[in-house]
């Protein structure tokens, strides 16, 4: 139920996002999600793509600093007020969201969400308790 | 022009040279005595206190430098039981430790009348107010001044550093006319009179800077915006701090105050005394100071020295302002910064490597340090607020470390030039 994200340290100059995206392409690597967090002079690129530890190894080999994760990807209800609801359920619990972003689950079509969260376990078991359903995979994964 | 102490500073050189031989022999006994490190430099070299016998000895006897200072932190150096120790102030070391120095008594007077002995040689009497924007805390800039401005029953506006608004509001209010500060400040506090319109306010007439190296072309752009006599002086903690030097208004280079100080110009490299005139490191002997005295201390500052006469009258050798050091320490607002400082600061944080690079900048008038700090995987988080908190630690670890908040900014691994000889870590675009 966790899926691996991959995040990668960029200084806010012309063309780096172009370089990542490219070692991704020349090693026929598809991005199914990303996300961008920025200051004024750096940023971090969070990606969900279908070859993880291969996307991982290319970017090192590259000079980035990357790094391996775990987020919780959720499935949400593609109709008014339904991020709503989920994030009503964290905010009851008093459970934070680190961030989060939203993509289209490329097999069946459907609306869904990245989260990480500040205490994993209990943000999941409170959606899980709230009828909400957590991804057990993501299909491109199967490969 | 008024001379503070003409029986010492117009003193004919035959007889500064007895005096210094004399006293030499007196601080040699003193440190010996007092000071297990000199003794142990001296039982080291074979070197008895009596092969000292005047000022021609003075070779023989070891260099003290800053390290020195590191080793015996904090008071391992200084010469009189603790009691007699007065004051204490501290400049940046080397690395995290700062560099302390002790006063007694007699030091912290003696200390005020050599500030005295400048401020008169850069014309300032009782009847000057005089504003002070120097740091007053650990540094010896503040209260160095401070003291010797009271001596010559001047008035003092000790408004210390910062607030650059203020300072102009208190000078134009108060009828300031003379200015104590770093000149690159000066240059500042000049650009922004200026700027808010209070330049025709402004009754200054002199100003005596320090603690930091500047030109011809600075003097000039300070002595325009402000209107005034800009007059340089020299000195450092480790010696006693300002009054080490001072320039008189003829400006043939700062008169370095020989009854209590042996100035010698050495080969940085090789440590051979040089011949007169020519460029070298200075050496600085004190003779007179009590709790800390000093044998030839490596000052690492560039310069040469003279001993003609000059037509102000006083007879002590003068030293060209300074052209640079021998070593990498930067001097950022007057603050001592040293590269291997930002390195063990840095390193104090986990997973923290030591690629960094150190930009100095000028920006309209006063010095910017920026420190770049690469970001591997040891430090690298996907959260924002883990970054962001990491950035402020370095920057608390930097600040804490160098007594100046310098700007940090993250970049990315190899984003810093490798080379295989010594890392170019410090990029000075300082111009005036």
């Amino acid at each position: 139920m966790q899926v691996p994200q991959i995040s990668v340290f960029l200084e806010n100059k012309t063309g780096r996002m172009a370089d990542v995206t490219e070692i991704l392409a020349q090693n026929d690597i598809n991005i199914i999600a990303l996300s961008v967090a920025d200051t004024s002079e750096f940023g971090i690129l969070r990606l969900i793509v279908n070859k993880p530890e291969e996307a991982y190894k290319m970017l090192k080999a590259a000079g980035f600093t990357a790094m391996t994760n775990f987020v919780i990807a959720v499935e949400v209800a593609d109709e008014p007020g339904g991020l709503a609801k989920i994030l009503r359920l964290l905010s009851d619990a008093v459970l934070n969201v680190e961030y989060m972003y939203a993509f289209v689950e490329p097999s069946t079509g459907r609306a869904a969400l990245i989260f990480r969260f500040e205490k994993e376990t209990e943000a999941v078991r409170t959606l899980q308790a709230g009828g909400i359903a957590i991804l057990q995979k993501i299909d491109v994964f199967k490969d | 022009m008024a001379i503070w102490d003409p029986e010492y500073e117009c003193m004919p050189r035959d007889e500064i040279r007895r005096l210094q031989s004399r006293r030499l022999v007196d601080v040699v006994g003193r440190v010996y005595e007092n000071v297990p490190f000199y003794r142990q430099r001296f039982d080291e070299a074979g070197l008895k206190p009596s092969d000292i016998t005047s000022v021609d000895d003075l070779e023989k006897i070891p260099f003290t430098t800053k390290d020195d200072f590191r080793n015996q932190y904090p008071f391992g150096l200084f010469a009189v039981p603790r009691r007699d120790v007065v004051r204490i102030h501290c400049s940046s070391g080397t690395t995290g430790k700062p560099t302390v120095v002790g006063y007694t008594k007699k030091d912290l007077e003696t200390w005020s009348d050599l500030v005295a002995r400048f401020l008169t040689a850069a014309s300032v009497t009782a009847d000057d107010t005089v504003q002070i924007a120097f740091g007053y805390g650990l540094f010896t800039g503040g209260f160095g001044l401070h003291y010797g401005v009271e001596k010559i029953g001047a008035t003092i506006v000790p408004a210390s550093s910062g607030f650059t608004e203020r300072q102009l509001h208190l000078m134009a209010d108060f009828g300031v006319t003379v200015l104590v500060c770093t000149p690159s400040y000066a240059l500042y506090l000049g650009e922004t009179a200026v700027a808010l319109g209070l330049s025709d306010r402004l009754k200054l007439r002199v100003g005596c800077f320090g603690a930091e190296p500047w030109t011809d072309q600075m003097r000039d752009s300070i002595e325009e915006r402000l209107g005034i006599r800009a007059t340089d002086n020299y000195g450092l903690s480790e010696v006693i701090g300002p009054g080490v030097a001072g320039e008189c208004l003829e400006r043939n280079g700062h008169h370095i105050f020989e009854d209590h100080f042996i100035p010698e110009i050495v080969d940085p490299e090789t440590g051979e005394s040089l011949p007169e005139g020519e460029l070298g490191e200075l050496v600085v002997t004190t003779l007179t100071k009590e709790a800390l005295p000093v044998l030839r201390y490596r000052t690492r500052d560039l310069t040469a020295l003279h001993t003609g006469k000059c037509s102000c009258g006083r007879t002590q050798a003068r030293i060209e302002r300074l052209h640079g050091r021998s070593d990498d320490m930067l001097i950022i607002r007057g603050v001592n910064v040293f590269p291997s400082q930002i390195e063990s600061a840095l390193l104090e944080v986990e997973g923290t490597q030591p690629h960094y690079r150190i930009l100095v900048d000028r920006e309209r008038g006063q010095d910017t340090l920026t420190v770049e700090v690469e970001v591997g995987a040891g430090i690298f988080r996907d959260e924002m607020k883990a970054m962001v908190a990491l950035e402020n630690t370095l920057k608390e670890k930097l600040t804490n470390t160098l007594g100046l908040t310098p700007r940090l900014r993250l970049v990315e691994p190899k984003s810093i030039e490798r080379s295989t000889g010594k890392a170019v870590r410090v990029i000075d675009n300082r111009k005036d």
